[in-house]
């Protein structure tokens, strides 16, 4: 199966990433699309939670929105969304969040709430919803985020979620008993944290991509892992579970 | 008992300038008939409180009813940016608006808070973020038991709460079902509440023993408005409009179209258009 897009090859390594008795707490975009190919795949017994308090749901199309009546209908049960939080995330009960962002740092902290001045913003972005406490609850976190040197930034404008803080130990330090992220999949490649310094490191290259061609879609000095992978390539099945969902959800919200 | 009003009597009897209104709803039974009507009756200076701002607060936010807005995700949701919130916020239009900014949870927790009638939320968060530093009502406290240092927020105690809901019986008890989201908290967190509903039936019929109720002695003003909650969603009754959702991203990106819209679509509008949406949605 040599014909993919970059994209395609991004859902498809964060999908993989996914294991069958994973209880996840799926942020929506990009990880909603990982999360049901995942279920969708290799892992059909996975617990999707989505914070508008779905539990267990197994959407037919992917939502547009965190609480679209998909979500509802196909899940096991629905709580309030007091419930979500407190009991069910703040409770210890993810074993996986799964998130994007608008900007990470080499950290993996990420910023969606403003770039530029707080108070006097250049662009106001959404702002953290859910993110803040998924990233300190959940057992670890995985990012889905395509590569640029804006996106990957040196230093954020904002930290609205913690990846790493300032590295090393700095989610100990704040009692922090849950690893934070271990994975970070981009268009190009998988970055995993370095075990002592936490830096995002890259561990796996999608096939094609030149290590060149990372770093100047890095806006920090990229490191590599000492061993590096190369992703295995889609195979025939996840490309056609992946598009036959998205053409499905085009045509479910009307923009087929 | 509550009063069965007309959506103008409520609004016009509930909802002051100058006061603090959550319009709740997490994406489902978004209020926006109610809404629509505060923005006819030219209401100003409102505090806005809700989680997920949604395109709602965008047409208030862009018409001028808001000085204040608490909320912790202010986008369009799967769609990108609330236009009309990034314009009061970056450029002042049509004039400041000023903002406390929490987390879902934080925000979630303090709709609990109010409705428990304590002073504030405590919960497990924003650690390691910097939301704390650019909003002063964000604290935290020291648990006398563990000393494990935990978040604070203040309560949410709107003066009004406005949300949308399945059926009201004739007694004036209301049913929600589905994404019930925080609907049940800030009505019980609220001085005065606004319901506005599908239908409004002689008895409930069978239901789940656990079914949301608010009993009728809890609400302010019920109005019936069928297709209230369009272009969000009421479970049972219409789904999302999810490509309206994705056109008002053209719609809201400049004032000028903002304004013609909103003049077409609103002002010049009553509560019986929300019936007509949902009848040419289910036609599509």
């Amino acid at each position: 199966m040599a014909d993919y897009k970059p994209n395609e090859m991004m859902t498809i390594a964060a999908a993989r990433a996914l294991r069958n008795n994973d209880v996840c707490f799926v942020g929506i975009g990009m990880p909603s699309a990982a999360s049901n190919l995942a279920r969708l795949t290799h892992a059909p017994d996975i617990t999707l939670i989505y914070e508008s308090g779905t539990i267990a749901t197994k959407p037919d199309v992917l939502p547009l929105s965190i609480g679209d009546g998909e979500l509802c209908e196909t899940a096991l049960t629905t709580t309030t969304v007091v419930e979500m939080f407190r009991y069910w995330l703040q409770g210890g009960r993810m074993t996986v969040g799964f998130l994007g962002g608008a900007q990470i740092d080499r950290f993996a902290n990420l910023n969606t709430t403003v770039v530029g001045d707080y108070d006097k913003p250049k662009v106001r972005l959404p702002g953290g919803g859910g993110a803040p406490e998924i990233a300190s609850a959940c057992g670890e976190i995985f990012i889905i985020m395509s590569q640029s040197p804006r996106a990957f930034a040196n230093k954020l404008d904002f930290v609205t979620s913690m990846g790493h803080g300032e590295g090393g130990d700095h989610r100990a330090r704040l009692g922090l008993k849950t690893k934070g992220p271990t994975k970070l999949i981009t268009d190009l490649c998988v970055f995993e944290p370095d075990p002592v310094s936490k830096e995002m490191t890259v561990s796996s290259i999608h096939p094609g991509v030149m290590e060149e061609e990372i770093k100047a879609q890095t806006g920090w000095p990229v490191r590599f892992a000492a061993t590096l992978t190369e992703t295995p390539k889609p195979t025939a099945d996840e490309l056609t579970v992946l598009r036959d969902l998205h053409a499905r959800t085009a045509r479910a919200h009307g923009t087929a | 008992m509550p009063r069965f009003l007309s959506l103008a009597e409520a609004v016009e009897d509930c909802v002051r300038d100058g006061d603090t209104v959550a319009m709740e709803g997490f994406t489902h039974l978004i209020p926006y008939a109610a809404g629509h009507e505060v923005i006819r009756q030219q209401r100003r200076r409102l505090t806005l409180i809700k989680m997920t701002p949604d395109l709602l607060y965008d047409q208030l936010i862009g018409m001028g009813c808001a000085e204040k807005l608490v909320f912790s995700w202010g986008g369009n949701p799967g769609v990108g940016s609330l236009h009309r919130l990034r314009d009061a916020v970056e450029n002042g239009w049509p004039h400041p608006l000023a903002i406390e900014e929490h987390s879902h949870a934080a925000m979630a927790n303090a709709y609990e808070a109010g409705a428990a009638g304590l002073p504030c939320a405590i919960f497990r968060g924003y650690l390691g973020v910097d939301l704390p530093k650019v909003n002063p009502r964000i604290k935290h406290i020291t648990c006398p038991f563990t000393g494990e240092r935990l978040a604070a927020v203040p309560a949410h105690r709107p003066d009004v709460a406005i949300v949308h809901a399945l059926k009201a019986d004739r007694a004036g008890n209301v049913l929600l079902e589905g994404i019930v989201g925080v609907q049940k908290e800030v009505v019980l967190a609220s001085k005065r509440s606004i319901v506005t509903v599908e239908e409004i039936v002689d008895e409930f019929g069978p239901r789940s023993f656990n079914a949301v109720i608010l009993p009728a002695w809890t609400v302010g003003a019920i109005v019936k408005v069928p297709g209230g909650a369009y272009p969000s969603y009421a479970q049972g009754y219409y789904k999302r409009d999810n490509a309206f959702y994705i056109s008002w991203d053209k719609i809201a990106r400049e004032r000028e179209t903002f304004l013609a819209w909103m003049k077409a679509n609103v002002l010049e509008q009553g509560p019986d258009v929300f019936a007509r949406h949902v009848r040419r949605a289910r036609a599509a």
